[in-house]
């Protein structure tokens, strides 16, 4: 079943075209098993995705007799608009933020519970990974109450040292609340990755390096940091294509305010097609949000593979 | 020594920023008013809009098909992709893996308008479906590993005592490939109970909503003033769930999120 070892499961391996021993052959068959997951997959995902691409192409408002072309006015038009760049130039920031921010705390977390006593760390690792197991909608709502100055702990605790944050009320509180809840949400997640590879990492380096006389800081940057490299590319691939893609913590939180200072791509994408009406627009701005990040992950696969082949393994 | 005392402090504060909040919502959702004990929250969420009752109705009609549909839809294409040699195979996975790469706003927008062609907008079922074909990539490639790392003389076995395909499927691997299908049916549980903006774009009358819409509405004041111990206790409710399967089924969780990454 699932291995522990991320090297493993990296895209390249999952693909791999040539399996030895597979079982018989026959296409009949082989289509009639697959049929469910066809059909699911062609009602469900490649028709709609052509759906999008049609309608990006014309003006399609929500509730129009007839959709008539409009190439390429849609997408002309994005570069104009004002909310969507300012919105792109938010989420960017936004993901660099959180990518920072996830990337190092759970790195830290994997490396505080990965040895000393075993029990211990056992109840440490499940407690940081417990905000994992709740739906990112429940979680943002807890942070709305949580942070809420009426009956938030946070804004009476702060109070004692003279400090009076209005959470969601300003532009730079209101994305810091935001960072805080996914950080909350997210870190134990990543520090399961990150323990898993770390986990990878043959003791017996460890053991050479110590006899060598390497000291804490020179065995993590020689031999962890240079190991855990496809470990830190596949978090950050799923960090990097999550927060390009943000959507409910802000919808949730912050509403996209305080006056629209947190609304992202997608926010923006959602308000063109059900506040503006403008379906087809809507459409255009999803599917170069969609090249976008295939050519996001496209490049950092590459990267990931180039890496994998100067290895020895 | 000064080390590892250095290292329980920072242990110690990290769990209580990760419980904390948890905590708090727990305390919350019990105290009402001057009582440090009553369910009077709880009770509360049966009042607001068409009560509490039909939203978890919702939902766990939305989680049984997309945890019924992921799993069959899973347990033939992973046993096709693995036991069977067909042409077109290592297309329809790839087709199946590229859903991945596809924000789900992208086909939401679309989705909406299918949808309604398809007589399925504004329906749970529908929904489900959408959840089903989020949830296949991740079931298919867990299947198609089960599948893998179950003997092949196990069928061949099996088919000279003369079983026939499904009931080697059935008979045979089913236990077999157990803990994939509990693992499949664990993460299609917890997205189809939490999901939440797909049922904001394809649900829009308000006695169809899942658990999820209906405690943004209870905090955007749909129901009239905030109650914030009901929000409370509704966070509990629909937290609840997902925290007692993780402590049941842990090991699944580790394996799945492992096998998982590959999720985006």
């Amino acid at each position: 079943m699932a291995t522990a070892n991320p090297n493993v499961l990296s895209r390249k391996n999952s693909m791999r075209p040539s399996r030895p021993k597979r079982g018989f052959r026959s296409t009949g068959i082989g289509w009639l098993f697959s049929a469910p997951a066809v059909v699911v997959l062609l009602f469900f995902f490649i028709v709609p995705l052509g759906y999008s691409v049609v309608m990006s192409t014309k003006d399609w408002p929500l509730l129009g007799p007839d959709y008539p072309t409009n190439f390429p006015t849609n997408y002309t038009q994005i570069s104009e608009n004002e909310l969507f760049l300012n919105s792109l130039f938010f989420t960017v920031k936004y993901t660099a933020i959180i990518s920072v921010i996830l990337i190092s705390l759970s790195l830290g977390l994997a490396l505080l519970v990965q040895e000393g006593k075993q029990r211990a760390s056992g109840i440490l690792r499940t407690i940081y990974f417990l905000p994992v197991v709740t739906g990112l909608s429940t979680a943002a709502l807890l942070f709305l109450g949580f942070l809420n100055p009426t009956i938030g702990p946070m804004t009476r605790i702060l109070n004692l040292f003279g400090m009076d944050p209005d959470w969601l009320g300003t532009p730079n509180l209101a994305l810091t609340s935001t960072v805080l809840m996914m950080t909350w949400r997210f870190a134990g997640f990543y520090m399961v990755i990150m323990l898993s590879g770390l986990q990878a990492i043959p003791r017996d380096i460890y053991e050479s390096a110590a006899v060598d006389g390497a000291n804490r800081i020179n065995t993590f940057r020689y031999i962890t940091a240079p190991l855990m490299k496809s470990t830190f590319s596949l978090c950050l691939i799923l960090i990097l294509t999550g927060g390009m893609v943000a959507f409910e913590q802000f919808y949730i939180l912050t509403g996209g305010g305080p006056d629209n200072s947190t609304v992202t791509i997608v926010m923006t994408i959602f308000r063109e097609a059900f506040s503006q009406f403008e379906m087809g627009s809507a459409a255009a701005m999803s599917v170069v949000l969609l090249i976008a990040l295939v050519m996001m992950n496209i490049l950092q696969l590459r990267l990931v593979r180039k890496d994998e082949s100067g290895d020895t393994r | 020594m000064i080390r590892s005392s250095i290292k329980m402090a920072i242990s110690i504060l990290l769990a209580i920023f990760f419980l904390g909040p948890i905590l708090w919502v727990l305390w919350g959702s019990v105290r009402y008013g001057d009582a440090s004990f009553s369910f009077q929250n709880f009770s509360s969420l049966f009042i607001y809009g068409e009560g509490i009752s039909t939203y978890i109705r919702n939902t766990l009609i939305v989680v049984i098909i997309t945890v019924t549909g992921s799993v069959i839809v899973s347990l033939f294409a992973g046993y096709a992709l693995d036991r069977i040699k067909f042409k077109g195979s290592k297309l329809l996975f790839i087709g199946i893996l590229s859903i991945l790469m596809v924000p789900h706003a992208s086909l939401l927008i679309p989705l909406f308008i299918w949808l309604n062609k398809l007589h399925l907008g504004n329906s749970l079922i529908g929904l489900s479906f959408v959840m089903i074909m989020y949830q296949l990539p991740f079931s298919v490639f867990m299947m198609r590993n089960s599948f893998e790392s179950v003997p092949k003389e196990l069928d061949e076995a099996a088919m000279i005592d003369g079983c026939s395909r499904l009931g080697i499927i059935f008979k045979v691997l089913m236990p077999a490939v157990r803990p994939g299908i509990i693992t499949v049916g664990l993460f299609a549980f917890l997205a189809a109970w939490n999901e939440f903006i797909t049922a904001l774009i394809l649900l829009n009358d308000g006695s169809k909503f899942t658990i999820p819409l209906m405690l943004v509405n209870l905090v955007r004041g749909d129901f009239g003033s905030v109650d914030f111990g009901a929000l409370q206790a509704g966070i509990v409710i629909s937290a609840a769930p997902c925290v007692a399967l993780f402590f049941i089924l842990q090991r699944y969780f580790v394996g799945g999120f492992s096998a998982g990454a590959i999720k985006g």
